[in-house]
């Protein structure tokens, strides 16, 4: 296989690469067709096993030679022991379960450590369209119409900073991305981060 | 388990169904297959707390061992299936029955990995089974053959493995009992197994499956020419209550859709129906054909004896209740797969399976295939079935360090 250049990935799966510690054991929550997992497995080296609902995409990655099993994060994640993986990944899934809060206490169990990417609905943009168009906000990352977006439960950076409070969770580290994808590259604080970052990427552990 | 179905009766076989039946009888004993036979030195522990000796497992090989003896994949068969994996049955002179999975280019790749297919225990194409010469007495076993389980079966077969001098099997795969002993293979020698893929299966017979099963053995049990199993003694054959056991077990590999699609209510070589009870409708006939067919090339007891073996597997209980046991520290990768219709096996008992292994840390891969087919899809032309099977040996045998087939592509079957 050929090695991946990091560049070409996704904005979020380039930082939570970044993230990983090389050789870990990983679970990616939600991983689509395994695109994340292949790109940890090659750059990070890692012992990596999926999770998703979609059986197509669980098909696919499978007949790729990943180790993913179809189900879904609200139901499935009890299953799993505590502590049974180094980092417990939930890539732009967040949003899209029915009990957000719920499924981050299951990570927060599973994975010693825990990385949550999600688009920020804070975003400038978002707030500019509800308000000047008083309509549901439609951008690059957010393509879907209210009524058909699987993305049921959206929230804000301060929102997800609030919710990790919640469930005990500290953060380790927090990256916010532009609309390109690129690192939002200076600290500042989380009202400014949630108003110009486009997604968002967390790094956590329980507290 | 069954041959591809088809509505109208398939090619005839090269061999006449009354010389078919001789043809049988002979394979029990002597079969055209390789053959190892354990002496009274070696015999074979069963679960029922007796020994088994001397005994004999017949067993088809293809595709060459490597070197370092890491490249084989062990087979199990289903209920009624044999070694003839991928070649010609000598009974009834049809391709293997599994022809399109195994093969030079099939997702189990024999220009790749070394396959070992065996005839299970109970069974009776050359394996010890009711049908073999109880040394005692010189005579046919009948029902004096202790009663054996999917574990027995898995035994007989490490047994197999290690005469063959290989210490760690690359894959083990299987369908439906096949399965069963592909789970009891990761639960029982899991050093032995890099590579697990049950496909659907389950970690218990249901009630419903043994009900479908008891009403097969009554069926059997109660044709006058069973003799109490020893019509092979008087000279006779259950041949009609094999027949209906068959025709029963057979409604059970197939799906509403399936039937429906396949025969709807369609008449057989008539225009109306007859007001009796001839075989009016085409799924009647076809029924029929399919009980006559399978007591051609099956044994009536090795029949009772296969289903209790099924029935009796129950993988949780036998981990003190908890089906994560079975699997607890598993180095195995597994790879899980299930059919939309199959209501034998439905998902959920597969989820069963993906759930304890997720419990147990395991490496698994869980696969739902969509197919209207029921429960016999995992026999059929299943591209999905094929993909994700050729796509997970090759992973694993990355992982194991061994050429693997290609890159995953589908190679479509013939």
């Amino acid at each position: 296989m050929t090695k991946t250049d990091l560049k070409n990935e996704r904005g979020d799966h380039r930082i939570l690469c970044d993230f990983v510690v090389p050789g870990a054991r990983v679970l990616d929550i939600g991983c689509g067709t395994g695109k994340l997992l292949e790109l940890l497995i090659e750059t990070r080296g890692v012992d990596g096993r999926g999770f998703d609902t979609s059986q197509q995409g669980v098909n696919e990655a499978v007949s790729r030679g990943l180790s993913v099993v179809q189900g879904d994060a609200d139901n499935d994640l009890a299953a799993y022991p505590d502590d049974a993986f180094d980092y417990a990944i939930l890539s732009h899934t967040l949003q899209a379960t029915m009990d957000p809060k719920q499924v981050l206490e299951q990570l927060l169990r599973i994975g010693k450590k825990v990385v949550v990417s999600f688009p920020n609905f804070g975003h400038w943009r978002n707030r500019l369209q509800l308000l000047c168009n008083g309509k549901m906000p439609v951008t690059d990352y957010l393509p879907y119409q209210w009524y058909d977006t699987p993305n049921i439960h959206f929230c804000t950076i301060r929102d997800f900073v609030a919710l990790s409070e919640e469930v005990n969770a500290k953060v380790i580290k927090a990256e916010a991305l532009d609309a390109k994808g690129r690192r939002i590259g200076f600290n500042a604080p989380w009202w400014v981060w949630n108003l110009i970052g486009d997604q968002a990427v967390f790094l956590l552990e329980r507290k | 388990m069954t041959e591809t179905a088809s509505a109208k009766p398939e090619k005839t076989p090269n061999i006449l169904p009354s010389t078919q039946a001789s043809v049988a009888a002979e394979q029990m004993q002597m079969p055209a297959s390789k053959l190892m036979r354990f002496g009274p030195e070696n015999p074979l522990r069963l679960d029922e707390g007796t020994e088994l000796a001397p005994w004999q497992i017949a067993y088809e090989t293809y595709g060459e061992l490597n070197e370092d003896k890491t490249n084989a994949i062990l087979v199990c068969h289903a209920l009624t299936g044999d070694q003839y994996v991928a070649s010609e049955n000598p009974v009834t002179g049809k391709p293997g029955w599994w022809s399109m999975m195994v093969g030079p280019g099939r997702p189990v790749d024999t220009d790749k990995y070394f396959i070992i297919c065996a005839n299970v225990l109970g069974g009776c194409l050359g394996t010890t089974g009711p049908a073999s010469t109880n040394p005692e007495t010189g005579e046919t076993y009948g029902l004096d053959l202790p009663v054996v389980t999917i574990g027995d079966m898995v035994r007989s077969q490490a047994k197999l493995v290690e005469a063959l001098g290989i210490e760690t099997l690359f894959a083990v795969v299987g369908g439906s009992m096949g399965g069963m002993q592909v789970l009891q293979w990761a639960a029982a020698y899991p050093e032995k197994v890099f590579a697990a893929v049950p496909i659907a299966s389950g970690p218990r017979h249901s009630s419903q499956n043994i009900a479908f099963h008891e009403v097969g053995r009554q069926a059997v049990m109660a044709d006058p020419d069973w003799c109490h199993g020893q019509y092979a003694k008087e000279g006779k054959r259950p041949t009609k209550g094999l027949s209906v056991a068959r025709m029963a077990a057979h409604i059970t590999y197939m799906s509403d859709a399936s039937l429906h699609n396949k025969f709807g209510r369609n008449l057989q070589d008539r225009s109306r129906i007859t007001f009796g009870f001839d075989a009016d409708f085409q799924i009647e006939s076809y029924l029929r054909h399919q009980g006559m067919t399978f007591v051609d090339r099956f044994d009536a007891n090795s029949y009772l004896y296969v289903t209790r073996a099924m029935d009796y597997f129950d993988l949780a209980t036998a981990h003190g209740g908890k089906l994560a046991n079975a699997f607890l520290h598993s180095e195995t990768r597994f790879c899980v797969m299930s059919f939309t219709t199959d209501w034998l096996f439905p998902t959920s008992e597969s989820k069963d399976v993906v759930r304890a292994l997720n419990a147990a840390a395991a490496n698994v891969s869980f696969v739902e295939i969509e197919s209207s087919r029921g429960h016999d899809a995992f026999l059929l032309d299943e591209p999905e079935l094929f993909k994700t099977m050729r796509g997970f040996l090759t992973g694993a045998a990355k992982a194991r360090g061994i050429p693997a087939p290609g890159n995953g592509e589908t190679h479509s079957p013939a």
